[in-house]
């Protein structure tokens, strides 16, 4: 007791007196405020269909206390040890020749798609031809549709620096032209993908060019307004689309031509192979990693032609762009115009894996999970929008898996429900301490005499002014 | 002619929520130069409060005055309402201050779906519906065998908008608040160096937007009786149509944006179509910012390097 004593004293002096706990429990105040009427009480219907009340206080306690736990603890320990890590500010800006990040960073890219090429094979070594159409498709399909989507956004967020809340619009349209004209006309996917990609492009140029003048936040509202009236278009005009409905049985691609069926002139039949529905899925799997890969491919490309880096100086100071000559709707609206193409291919991609789409598919929440692997990815870092996707969508989906939860938190316990929760809490948390995204150590795509890489400490934030009349 | 009224009496009664809940947007715009893109999701959580008190007040303390128990419950709903603003402000904005230009409305996205996850998840993703609060109306202009309802929560509405709205702009014209306000907006540092707190004059503007909205959020759920997690998004939206429509930074512009916005919705699903009136909406918005905007009665926005 009288050991444990001073030891306490001093670590409370050392960290600014009782100051912490103050402020701790301050923090736990208003965090008692704040969840006392929406986790306190809980609305239920009961058995006569009317609404009533029920508390749920040891529930509200329990946060209570762990905000304050929680404030006090990151007061007493991890504060002082960040300001103690940011003490010795003379870090090298240039890291030595031999710095294991760059040797990491060197062989990090090809050894991450040797890996995404071979992943269906281990899947199918390890799994069998049965049980391996789940982490094929549900793991390695979902999460490449979603990597494809971030660099496509990417190219309109995290290089032109306009922000996109209606992205997943073109997606709409990449899909619902997909399948209309598969199923009106009979055309085949291979004619269709690249049409898809114009028409959504087309659509980026025409809603792109009347707004592309505006702010970045009118420009953001704007966007989301037109994705919203897309979608409510898609919903409301049910002779085209058939509303909520949906469109079903539309066409799956095919092996160029040789259907994946059961078939004499099916793809197994063909290639002397046994039948089974996994094929589909292997292909489809490289079908959509191709089209992530060149999307991947033609952003590297684009960054070093003088329209990249308009893009990219666009993102930084409009107005320096603009004396500088720049033509900056242009450049806005080919960075609008390409971000939407690849919108439309993964579209088209989607309808024909699924064979049914709805305009649920294409919500706001969808732009917004995009977004989200976007920022949380580090806008304009091409790996780190893949972490991103992985993170986000693979995280989701480990926790569908994730059946010890349920063990512990009770049978109707759905970890799901707290994915866009944790997104939301993300893209704040992110902002507050690493704008610049994860991954914010980037080679710049031009360079003069020699590579350096690029930190944050050596990019000036543009501070803007406020208050000006 | 008689539907026309009745459309116009609906439509004058959107309206008022949309001008209370523009007003947030518009005051937060105008001080500190952002979207409060979760502003929208502040309404919903406000009518959820709201719903709560009411619960607590009916069902527990057996408060059969709705006169009183309305009263109260909107007294609630803006003190919750403008705590969780205040801390959203003191969380996710304030940190951001002097960082690159799309980082607080990205953080006020994040906010956004939070903030509607957190309801849901908090308490549950079905429909609330509540009897209704206030029932009865006024027969107006009987006749063609078609009558002009005027009812008395339509009536509450407007009387307890218009009240409120005064009691506002006496808050922003006359008091030192409004005052040291009204320099914030035009001069961060020049209010700063004459001796105004900032922070604090940033921070009671959340508050009072947050005020207003839990007041549309009450006046919402006494209008509709419905509620569920997703209703922040279009009324969201479509208020800040109305900020933008009457001149973002303008704040008799948000409630004549609003008022239109409101007349627009619902002339337009009573006379073109129902299923289309979001896209009138949200078209309204698009077309403003295009042609006009600076909206009726804002100031062009004046770029400077």
């Amino acid at each position: 007791m009288s050991g444990a004593a001073p030891s306490w004293s001093t670590a409370i002096a050392a960290n600014g007196g009782l100051r912490p706990f103050k402020d701790a429990g301050l923090t736990a105040l208003v965090a008692f405020g704040l969840l006392l009427p929406l986790v306190g009480f809980q609305t239920v219907t009961d058995v006569r269909n009317a609404l009533v009340l029920q508390t749920r206080w040891p529930l509200l306690f329990a946060l209570t206390a762990a905000v304050g736990v929680g404030r006090l603890s990151y007061l007493l320990s991890i504060s002082p040890w960040l300001k103690r890590r940011a003490a010795p500010t003379v870090a090298p800006a240039f890291p030595a020749r031999f710095d294991w990040r760059s040797i990491a960073g060197k062989w990090f890219v090809p050894f991450a798609i040797g890996f995404v090429v071979v992943y269906p094979l281990i899947m199918l070594a390890v799994n069998g031809r049965g049980s391996a159409v789940k982490w094929i498709d549900n793991f390695g399909i979902q999460i490449l549709i979603y990597v494809m989507l971030g660099w496509g956004l990417n190219i309109v967020v995290g290089l032109a620096g306009l922000l996109d809340l209606g992205y997943v619009a073109f997606y709409a349209v990449g899909a619902y032209s997909y399948a209309l004209l598969a199923k009106t006309f009979g055309l085949s996917f291979w004619i269709l993908l690249p049409l898809a990609g114009c028409l959504s492009s087309f659509w980026g140029l025409l809603l792109g060019f009347p707004v592309l003048r505006l702010r970045g936040d009118y420009l953001a509202i704007v966007t989301l307004a037109f994705g919203e009236i897309i979608r409510m278009v898609l919903i409301n005009w049910v002779a085209l689309t058939n509303g909520y409905a949906g469109i079903s049985g539309i066409p799956r691609p095919t092996f160029f031509g040789i259907p994946f069926n059961a078939d004499d002139d099916g793809f197994a039949a063909r290639f002397g192979l046994e039948f089974y529905p996994i094929y589909r899925t292997v292909f489809l799997y490289y079908l959509i990693l191709a089209l992530a890969l060149l999307t991947a491919f033609v952003t590297v490309r684009l960054r070093r032609l003088p329209v990249g880096r308009a893009w990219e100086a666009l993102r930084e100071d409009e107005i320096a762009c603009r004396s500088l000559g720049i033509n900056t709707t242009n450049t806005k609206l080919t960075a609008f115009a390409i971000g939407a193409m690849f919108a439309g291919f993964a579209g088209s991609f989607f309808a024909a894996r699924q064979g049914f789409i709805s305009p649920e598919s294409f919500t706001f929440l969808e732009s917004a999970t995009i977004l989200a692997i976007v920022v949380l990815g580090g806008m304009g870092s091409q790996i780190g929008v893949a972490i991103g996707a992985i993170a986000m969508i693979g995280g989701t989906e480990i926790l569908r898996q994730l059946d010890f939860l349920k063990r512990i938190f009770g049978q109707d316990f759905d970890p799901t429900q707290y994915r866009m929760l944790l997104f939301g809490l993300g893209m704040v948390l992110m902002m507050r301490w690493r704008p610049r995204g994860l991954i914010t150590r980037r080679t710049p795509s031009v360079f003069l005499r020699e590579r350096k890489r690029i930190t944050p400490d050596l990019v000036k934030e543009g501070l803007v002014e406020e208050g000006s009349g | 002619m008689d539907y026309f009224v009745q459309q116009l009496i609906n439509g004058i009664t959107l309206g008022s929520i949309y001008g209370l809940i523009a007003i947030g947007y518009t005051m937060v715009y105008g001080i500190i130069g952002m979207v409060n893109f979760a502003h929208g999701d502040v309404f919903m959580v406000s009518a959820f409060i709201a719903l709560i008190a009411f619960l607590i007040l009916t069902t527990w303390l057996g408060i059969t005055s709705i006169a009183l128990a309305l009263f109260i419950v909107l007294l609630v709903s803006m003190l919750f309402t403008a705590l969780v603003n205040w801390t959203i402000e003191r969380v996710a904005y304030r940190p951001l201050r002097g960082s690159f230009r799309l980082a607080p409305l990205i953080s006020a996205i994040g906010m956004s779906i939070f903030l509607s996850n957190f309801v849901q998840v908090a308490q549950g993703p079905r429909n609330k519906s509540i009897p209704p609060m206030v029932r009865g109306d006024f027969a107006l202009l009987n006749g063609n065998g078609f009558s002009v309802s005027l009812s008395y929560k339509q009536l509450i509405i407007w009387s307890v908008t218009a009240a409120l709205l005064a009691v506002f702009w006496y808050l922003v014209a006359k008091t030192p608040l409004g005052r040291n306000m009204r320099a914030c907006e035009q001069d961060q540092k020049m209010a700063a160096l004459v001796g105004v707190d900032v922070n604090r004059t940033i921070s009671m503007t959340f508050v009072i937007a947050a005020a207003l909205a839990a007041i549309a959020g009450t006046l919402y759920l006494m209008n509709y009786g419905v509620l569920s997690f997703s209703d922040g998004f279009v009324p969201g939206v479509k208020a800040f149509t109305a900020a933008v429509l009457g001149g973002i930074g303008s704040l008799p512009g948000a409630v004549i944006g609003g008022l239109l916005v409101g007349l627009i919705e619902t002339l337009w699903s009573g006379y073109v179509s129902i299923d289309y009136k979001d896209v009138a909406a949200f078209s309204v918005l698009a077309i403003t910012l295009i042609f006009l905007p600076q909206g009726l009665f804002g100031r062009p926005d004046v770029e400077k390097v």
